[in-house]
């Protein structure tokens, strides 16, 4: 792993009988599966779960006196692959990923899964990347749940439901030999709360069990006629056990009076902000006593039609809170309702947006809408509801818009695809601009300023696949990029192995930074680091020649401007043809830091000599330009107004965050910028030698200086 | 319609219709917010307050800016809060911003209102990347988030928090929690924010001396009245030393109006620091004759504009940049001095540093005989041979003796600049520009000193001189088309605030083609 630590996380992995946990969701979560008896737990690593793969990594003691099995996948199909483990054998098993994006590209084994169904209970944990802070398409895992018939788990924001739900989460999917997905939103995933531990419990059946004791049954695989009777289980056995199971354990909760007028029906997830939202129309304390009656659906799939009739039944409306869009929820309660001829009217996303945030503020307004339809007698003494319009609408405020500038996200200071980028601008300069696929990752940034290069990003490892249609001879070839994550992921089968078999012209730009950096840092196949307990070390190179690769280029060390450059032309004129591959590789600067300074610092205060690197701008040289700004983006290069009535531009300034890369003076050579810019090599604990020549040196320098010095006319007396 | 809200007497729903006490922390990734969070969260549990912490990380932490929000509630009867996941606008009891456009940013999504909200921000600047990548100055104005704060906030407590964490070694998060600390919104004592940097243990030190500091700014205010740190603070002081240059003074003192004559002296200083003192006689030669031409003008009514920005930008046109003048800058000791403070250099360290240059033939060829030099341009094979010989990236170690001594060298050329092609380039090019400048004044007189303040475009090295040279061109030509016109003024303004927006000139492009649409 990326050099980071997990210790103090996984001693809360540990906690027994009792204990109180106080942290984050998602470690929550990870206690809730050892507390739950998993065999096996698998995933692959994204916001917001990454967490759990990186203390699950950290925690092999933890696991091995459990006789855990722990996997980091080499992909999500991998992970939901992994999962069949459970289909003969009574196995408890949990995988977890990104959602949308992860259940994407796993849902051909999730389908498959749960049309043979399972034995052991199977638990696929979402991190729903859903709304603002997302960086990826807005869309739903309900959709999947749907379709492939799997329940969908959505409990309230506060840990002591969701361990309680994953706990019931296994013996919901045993008892209807379903898999069950838990769907936890970001803001979930990353809030800090506390439950009440219980002893983490051994697999009563484990991997080794199963494999020495193999069993198959040929009615469990996906192939006709097994593959229609499945389809005829799930309608007449799988799904009455797990509504069954729902409403004896009363999975979802009743809150506020028995009866009412009104009522509201929400998804687990939602709770907290509707209780806010109730509580600023004055009819919810914060502690959740409530004035209007709740469905809280921690089971968003199946719907519980025998609930959902109760609690309609005396009420003349009812709203449903559900997020995002399409409406699956409002339709299915709409039939329930229809079916049984209740005439409460159903309110939703007619009286709420269709999309984005449900947050308290949207809340307040689509209830009070609600209310005001339905029984504004409820809304009787209506405290004053906070508003920021007033303010905002202030002409002073209104100003503010046109000067607090936009802070898109852009790769960090040392960042070695920073070169890259500016070797592709220089490259643009030069031969014009091209068709640039991008792909997921940190060097998706390069779409933003000040690169402004990439025109589609299709998915993880996708990039390469996503310039295939440009397979013609043109003036222009395309360019692909993709990382080393995407690379591992899919890129190599779908992009590499795509372009050679298909004698794809094209550039293809493999950034290879050690590590699946965008999501923590991750060990992958070809990160550099040993790792004990897996097989790293294995050549991006290697893999692209070995798949049918002909012109592969490796660059072993990104901060070459020029040769980046260099190889980028040839790439895009060489008159040899199938695909180029370019292999750009440099560690990580973020996972590289973390590593290296705590070894330098040590080094300097036990006396060793060390050479510490930092670039610096000479003020006076430096036109105001910003050139190498335009050509870089790195945090710590900034810009200063110097104390000079004859400049009007700042010039540009590093800060003391500076890592020492080298970019700026590479791109400063490389693209003939200016003479400003100077590296500073502190010795720190320098040897005799150093002293003593620089000691000789210096004063001939010293020597020279004062002698020009002495011959310029003073000026002082003009400040 | 009818209108069915009754006023009934209905009570409030329980015990406690409080909401929890709201905190957002804005901040930027590397700013250390996880771990003021963090700190937040402690504090009120250690106080047996139900405590919820959400964040976004992930992508917002390259960079971007990203929200932390807390929540937090005393029990009642033991029940716990239910904790709302992201701040709700109008709602919100504490905003930290960890930088002053984020506490701009904070206003703009509302959640600072008079209220409710004690906003604690420091008032230093990061630049987003949109304002750093103009050629020209594309900072923000940050005065309208003073402005706004003045109207959100119902309290405010701004300063640099941190340059207050940086003098005490530590980082903006432990500034924060002692301005949190001493704002007191939250009902904990100094010893309770302590008692939970304490237990925190790695760095405990440097974050309570940096508490401690904050804390202290907040309830005494600032420790002393440091000087403002404004720009153009030109002070006059008395004749030089020596004689020549008391010369010049004097004349200057004589022949330009009064208000040119601080940016004069700034510019005379200048031109002569870049040659000698008989160049500072020259400029002060051609500032005269401008200066006689803004009188003619009428400029005694527009306090000399044009001698003001004939003072600054002749001076910034006359020093222009060439290898003499960079290797000169790079050699003197006072550019090694301040280096090494910047780096806070000790004795027992030893410093060197490399340069980065690309010096291409065209360089070379700007240093020779202004004769021999177009001779040379005229042989384009020849030229091209030496260009290959000469044009490559060269890493200079400044403080070794070899390049040393031939920047030092290159450094004392200054002789030879005036007979050198380069300045026989710049002359030229200079004198066409100050007539057009002259013979606009005498008819439009803001036209003249916009003309005069388009010598802004110019600058950089090699290529980038190239573009902003080609910039200038382009501006001054576009001026011509307009200049009979009433509005040639604010064309030629708009011409050169296009320019300075962006690398490529398309802005400038897009202005351009604006005027030939109609001129």
């Amino acid at each position: 792993m990326a050099e980071r630590s997990f210790a103090r996380e996984v001693e809360d992995l540990r906690l027994g009988d009792g204990d109180i946990f106080r942290g984050e969701g998602i470690l929550a979560i990870t206690k809730a599966l050892l507390q739950s008896g998993v065999a096996y737990v698998g995933g692959y690593q994204g916001s917001p779960i990454s967490h759990l793969m990186d203390v699950l990594a950290d925690a092999k003691d933890v696991l091995d006196d459990l006789g855990v099995v722990f996997q980091s996948s080499a992909n999500e199909a991998a992970a939901a692959a992994m999962l069949s483990a459970s289909v003969m054998y009574p196995l408890r098993g949990a995988v977890a990923w990104k959602s949308t994006v992860g259940t994407n590209v796993a849902s051909d084994a999730l389908a498959n899964l749960a049309s043979g169904g399972v034995t052991g209970g199977t638990m696929i944990i979402v991190g729903e990347d859903y709304g603002e802070g997302s960086s990826i398409m807005q869309e739903r895992t309900h959709a999947f749940a749907m379709k492939s018939q799997i329940w969908l788990l959505d409990p309230r924001p506060d840990h002591e439901c969701i361990v309680n739900l994953i706990e019931k989460g296994f013996e919901l999917s045993e008892v209807s030999n379903t898999p069950v997905m838990l769907e936890v939103r970001v803001r979930a995933c990353h809030m800090h709360g506390s439950f009440a531990c219980k002893d983490n419990v051994k697999p009563a059946h484990t991997i080794k069990d199963a494999l020495n004791n193999p069993k198959r049954d040929v009615n469990r695989i996906v192939l006709p006629p097994a593959a229609y009777e499945h389809e005829q289980e799930k309608i007449r056995t799988r799904l009455p056990a797990a509504v069954s199971f729902v409403r004896d354990n009363r999975l979802n909760e009743w809150m506020g009076p028995k009866q009412g007028k009104v009522g509201i029906i929400m998804q687990g997830g939602m709770y907290n902000n509707v209780i806010r939202a109730l509580q600023y129309l004055g009819l919810s304390d914060a502690y959740g006593n409530t004035q209007v009656p709740l469905y809280v659906m921690n089971v968003t799939y199946p719907v519980i039609d025998t609930e959902v009739a109760e609690f309609c039944l005396d009420k003349e409306a009812v709203l449903i809170v559900e997020e995002g869009q399409p409406e699956y929820l409002e339709q299915a309660i709409n039939t329930v309702l229809r079916r049984r001829d209740i005439q409460a009217r159903v309110h939703g996303k007619d009286v709420l947006p269709m999309g984005g945030d449900y947050t308290a503020q949207v809340l307040l307004g689509g209830v009070r809408d609600f209310l005001e339809k339905t029984e504004p007698r409820l809304l009787g003494n209506r405290p004053p509801a906070p508003d920021a319009a007033p303010v905002l609408n202030h002409p002073a405020v209104e100003k503010l818009k046109q000067v607090v500038p936009a802070r898109p996200p852009g790769l960090c200071t040392g960042c070695p695809e920073r070169p890259i980028f500016a070797a592709m601008k220089l490259v643009e300069e030069e031969l014009g601009q091209h068709h640039v696929s991008a792909d997921i990752g940190c060097h998706l940034f390069s779409i933003l300023p000040p690169f402004n290069i990439g025109a589609t990003t299709m998915g993880f490892g996708l990039g390469p696949a996503s310039t295939s249609a440009f397979n013609v001879k043109a003036d222009k070839r395309s360019i692909a990029v993709m990382g080393d994550g995407g690379f591992w992921h899919n890129g190599l089968t779908s992009g590499i192995g795509n372009a050679v078999f298909n004698k794809h012209d094209g550039v293809f730009v493999i950034v290879d930074n050690y590590y699946t950096s965008a999501t923590g840092g991750q060990d992958i196949l070809s990160s550099r680091a040993a790792n004990k307990r897996r097989k790293t070390n294995n050549s991006i190179t290697q893999a692209v020649k070995g798949i049918g690769g002909q012109w592969v280029r490796q660059l072993d060390r990104t901060y070459d401007v020029g040769k980046m450059r260099d190889t980028l032309k040839e790439a895009l004129t060489t008159k040899e043809e199938g695909p180029k591959v370019i292999v750009a590789s440099s560690e990580c600067m973020l996972n590289k830091q973390r590593r290296v300074k705590p070894q330098i610092n040590k080094a300097i205060k036990d006396g060793a000599r060390i050479v510490k690197e930092r670039f610096g701008v000479d003020e006076d040289v430096c036109t105001g330009d910003h050139a190498c700004i335009r050509l870089s983006g790195c945090p710590s290069l900034s810009v200063k107004q110097l104390d000079d009535p004859l400049r009007d531009d700042p010039v540009a300034a590093i800060d003391n965050s500076c890592v020492g890369c080298g970019n700026c003076g590479e791109v400063a050579e490389a693209a003939v910028l200016c003479p400003s810019f100077y590296r500073a090599d502190v010795i720190h604990n320098p040897s005799r030698w150093d002293k003593f020549r620089s000691k000789i040196v210096m004063s001939v320098i010293s020597w020279l200086q004062r002698r020009r010095d002495r011959r310029r006319p003073a000026l002082e007396a003009l400040a | 319609m009818r209108d069915e809200t009754v006023r009934l007497a209905l009570p409030a729903a329980g015990e406690a219709t409080e909401r929890p006490i709201s905190i957002a922390i804005v901040a930027m990734g590397g700013q250390g917010g996880g771990v003021l969070t963090d700190w937040i969260v402690q504090l009120a549990e250690n106080h047996g307050w139900a405590a919820q912490s959400t964040s976004v990380p992930g992508v917002a932490q390259r960079t971007g800016a990203t929200i932390y929000y807390i929540e937090a509630m005393p029990l009642l009867d033991g029940r716990k809060p239910i904790l709302s996941l992201m701040p709700t606008p109008g709602d919100v009891d504490v905003v930290m911003a960890a930088e002053f456009m984020e506490a701009g940013r904070s206003i703009l999504r509302g959640l600072v209102t008079p209220e409710r909200t004690t906003l604690i921000a420091s008032n230093h600047r990061s630049f987003a990347i949109g304002e750093k990548v103009a050629p020209g100055n594309g900072i923000a104005d940050d005065g309208a988030v003073t402005g706004a704060i003045g109207i959100a906030a119902k309290t405010e407590i701004i300063f640099d928090l941190n340059a207050l964490a940086i003098a005490h070694g530590s980082v903006i998060s432990a500034a924060m929690f002692g301005a949190l600390a001493a704002a007191d919104v939250l009902p904990f004592s100094r010893e309770n924010y302590l008692d939970v940097i304490r237990a925190g243990g790695k760095g405990a030190k440097a974050s309570i001396e940096t508490f401690d500091a904050a804390f202290d700014r907040v309830k005494t205010g600032p420790a002393e009245v440091a000087a403002p740190a404004e720009r153009a603070q030109i002070s006059t002081k008395p004749a030089p030393l020596d004689p020549e240059l008391g010369g010049l003074v004097a004349r200057l003192t004589q022949e330009l109006p009064e208000p040119a004559q601080a940016m004069a002296r700034a510019g005379l200083r200048k031109v002569v620091d870049f040659q000698d003192v008989a160049y500072g006689s020259e400029y002060l030669d051609i500032l005269g004759k401008l200066s006689t031409a803004d009188r003619n003008a009428g400029g005694a009514d527009k306090s000399y504009a044009f001698t003001q920005a004939a003072a600054k930008h002749l001076a910034n046109a006359m020093s222009y940049d060439d290898v003499i003048r960079v290797a000169d800058l790079k050699t003197r000791a006072s550019r090694r001095t301040r280096i090494e403070s910047e780096l806070e250099l000790s004795q027992d360290q030893v410093l060197h540093t490399t340069e980065f240059m690309h010096p291409r033939m065209e360089e070379v060829m700007g240093m020779l005989p202004a004769g021999f030099g177009r001779w040379l341009g005229a042989k384009p094979r020849l030229l091209g041979w030496l260009d290959r010989r000469v044009n490559k990236g060269r890493r200079v170690r400044t403080y070794s003796l070899p390049w040393f001594m031939a920047l030092y060298v290159v450094g004392g050329l200054r002789g030879l600049r005036r007979r050198s092609l380069r300045h026989a380039v710049e002359t030229d090019h200079r004198d066409q520009w100050l007539r057009a400048a002259t013979a606009a004044v005498g008819t439009n007189y803001q036209l003249g000193v916009e003309i005069l303040q388009c010598r802004r475009l110019v600058k950089g090295y090699s290529d980038t001189h190239s573009r902003g040279l080609s910039k200038f061109d382009k501006t001054l030509a576009a001026i011509k088309l307009v200049e009979r016109r009433d509005d040639a003024a604010d064309w030629a303004r708009r011409l050169r605030e296009a320019a300075l927006k962006d690398g490529p000139g398309k802005e400038l492009d897009g202005v351009i083609q604006t005027i030939k649409s109609f001129a």
